[in-house]
């Protein structure tokens, strides 16, 4: 009776051992699959920046590297348009959207999470209201509200544009609240003023929310289309993204040419992905972007 | 000491008095007010002393607490709330941007009916909301469910998945506009040499009613990334002990997922659909670089309503018209985020 009770057991557990693995294995198959879906894109951006109009397309045989790459590509790119003017211009505007974004929305953010005040609740609500608003809506009134105050074709239209958005605020002030209030109030018996503890504080317990902030902030701005499109018409104030749109339209078939501008494109964005994605799961956790 | 005082709050009264006379007197409104605001100021000084204070310790809590967010509340005041309310105005409104506003009533509303620009932009912006939300809802929680798994170079996926998201849009529908090419392309050459498509029969991926289908499936591959961290951190809420408890109870895997996971997620859920709703109603770029050519014109069949919006606005310069299809994309917008609301506060209740 024993004996047989043991072999159903070990049975059983050998099934599910195998089923086990064979989870194990279908989890990897899928994930290579997203993987790939995800990544080819960006494989074949990179081969085809390295070939020549010709090589693009070509299928039979399929080479990701060409005998002969061209390099000279990525020399062409920044001679048939100026993109040095263009990657200027979004750098400045990149970084000043980026740094006024992460001030003044964590020192608003800590007055909203840690101080007490008269119609507080009025002026978040007003913050709250906007954010579910898309920015489409009143795009129009409020570039000709720009216009009327001289900022047209302006970069710093750009950047009054997207420095002070509700979300900045709104995340600044879900990771704040939860930083325990006794941190404050023993500062403040200290007699620190609020402005230290902000500064001496606050600001240093809150990396995960700064870089999460840092990561969509400038990939926001990097990426913008439809502002600068509105806003900018100059061609030498125009920002990388306006100007790759512009030379895809221009040179359709500069296959080539083409890739390794948005090669270059990608570069500024991936590198502030990679410096700060570890922090980065842990910044979405700890600001209550999941709601 | 307390003599002083007296002589203080005497010397503000007069000086108050002094100034209600001479805003009897002005007849500017501008300075009218000025001087309105300096005797408030005086009479605020007045009451403070014959209280016995300086400033009201309140007072000095307030202005500390403004001080922290006016940088930030002046710039959001003036570049978003007051824009808000001048597109609400704009929609019943005339002007041409330049000329002299005309007050319109609702005409601008009744022209929307008839114009089959608009209902077709409408039309496709719903279809693709309704197509874009499950899908990447659907595939971003089973990604996040997979990389919350103990596996090898998790850290590698995850980070693969999020590079469409930070990827900018102009490379990457570059890209994809090269590898769906209808004639050319390598997804089409598979089609033709591995599944034996007939050559007439490839699909145009960026023409016709296919165009939507194309937009749904960028916006899937480009958003899931973002979604899935945000169920990762949903994931990583839940605590091990219900799984625990489920696995002793013998709960399969499936039964797990829809006794457990899903049910604990429902709050993230609510997040993910909102915020994908209105990022969807909103699509603009994706549709102009992947459908709109080198002119960036959108044919009917993949028109979207900021497409239209932008048209009104920019190329025809009828602000109220285009003001007016902005409220359309408005309410949806609303309507979409109160249902879940109400959805929300139902399941709480």
């Amino acid at each position: 009776m024993s004996s047989v009770n043991g072999n159903t057991e070990t049975t059983k557990y050998r099934s599910k051992r195998k089923n086990q693995i064979i989870g194990k294995v279908l989890i990897y198959v899928i994930l290579l699959f997203i993987t790939a879906c995800m990544i080819v894109p960006f494989l074949w951006m990179l081969s085809a920046s390295i070939k020549s109009n010709r090589e693009v397309f070509l299928m039979d045989p399929f080479v990701w590297i060409p005998d002969q790459p061209k390099w000279d590509n990525y020399i062409k790119i920044w001679t048939k348009i100026p993109l040095l003017k263009f990657v200027q211009n979004t750098v400045f505007l990149t970084i000043v959207v980026t740094i006024l974004q992460l001030l003044t929305s964590s020192f608003a953010a800590y007055s909203f999470a840690k101080l007490e005040f008269k119609h507080k609740n009025t002026l978040f609500l007003a913050y709250i209201a906007t954010i579910a608003m898309p920015w489409q809506v009143y795009m129009v009134p409020q570039f000709i509200m720009m216009r009327g105050m001289g900022l047209n074709d302006k970069l710093l239209a750009m950047i009054c544009l997207q420095a002070f958005s509700a979300f900045g605020v709104f995340l600044m002030k879900q990771f704040y609240e939860g930083i325990p209030n006794d941190l404050c109030e023993a500062a403040r018996i200290d007699g620190m003023s609020e402005y230290k503890i902000y500064a001496k504080i606050m600001l240093p317990l809150s990396k995960p929310a700064l870089s999460t902030l840092t990561i969509f902030t400038f990939v926001n701005t990097w990426n913008d289309y439809l502002g600068p499109l509105i806003y900018l018409k100059t061609e030498t104030k125009k920002t990388i993204q306006l100007g790759l749109k512009m030379f895809i339209g221009q040179y359709s078939a500069e296959y080539g040419l083409i890739m390794a501008g948005s090669v270059v494109s990608l570069i500024p964005v991936i590198i502030v992905f990679l410096c700060l994605q570890k922090y980065f799961v842990e910044g979405v956790a700890s600001t209550g972007l999941k709601g | 000491m307390d003599e002083n005082r007296m002589a203080k709050v005497e010397r503000l009264k007069l000086e108050s008095a002094e100034l209600m006379r001479q805003i009897r007197a002005e007849d500017d409104i501008q300075k009218k007010q000025k001087l309105i605001a300096k005797r408030d100021s005086v009479q605020r000084k007045v009451t403070a002393i014959s209280n016995n204070r300086r400033i009201s310790r309140e007072t000095k809590r307030d202005i500390v607490a403004y001080s922290f967010i006016a940088p930030n509340f002046i710039g959001f005041a003036v570049f978003t709330l007051i824009p808000i309310v001048f597109a609400f105005l704009l929609a019943f409104m005339d002007w041409d941007g330049s000329n002299a506003v005309t007050f319109a009533g609702l005409s601008n509303f009744k022209r929307l009916p008839g114009d089959t620009f608009f209902k077709a932009a409408l039309k496709n912006t719903i279809l693709y909301v309704l197509g874009t939300v499950p899908l990447t809802m659907i595939a971003s929680l089973a990604l996040a469910i997979v990389l919350n798994q103990k596996i090898r170079a998790r850290g590698f996926f995850r980070t693969v998945a999020f590079f469409p998201y930070v990827a900018s849009l102009v490379a990457i529908t570059a890209v994809w506009s090269m590898i769906f090419h209808p004639s050319k392309g390598p997804v089409n050459y598979i089609l033709l040499t591995v599944f034996g498509v007939p050559q007439n029969q490839l699909p145009k991926w960026f023409s016709g009613s296919l165009v939507l289908v194309t937009l749904i499936l960028f916006s899937v591959w480009k958003y899931m990334g973002y979604y899935m961290v945000i169920y990762l951190v949903g994931l990583q809420g839940i605590s091990g002990e219900l799984y625990e408890a489920g696995s002793l109870d013998g709960a399969n895997t499936w039964q797990k997922f829809c006794y457990i996971t899903w049910p604990q997620l429902r709050s993230t859920t609510f997040f993910v659909v909102v915020m994908l709703t209105i990022n969807c109603f909103k699509v603009y770029d994706i549709a102009v670089m992947l459908a709109g050519g080198g002119d960036g014109k959108l044919s009917t069949s993949a028109t979207v309503l900021v497409y239209y919006i932008y048209q009104n606005a920019f190329n025809y310069w009828d602000l109220g018209y285009s003001s007016a299809i902005a409220m359309v994309l408005f309410v949806m917008v609303l309507i979409v985020t109160l249902i879940q609301f109400r959805y929300e506060k139902k399941l709480e209740a």
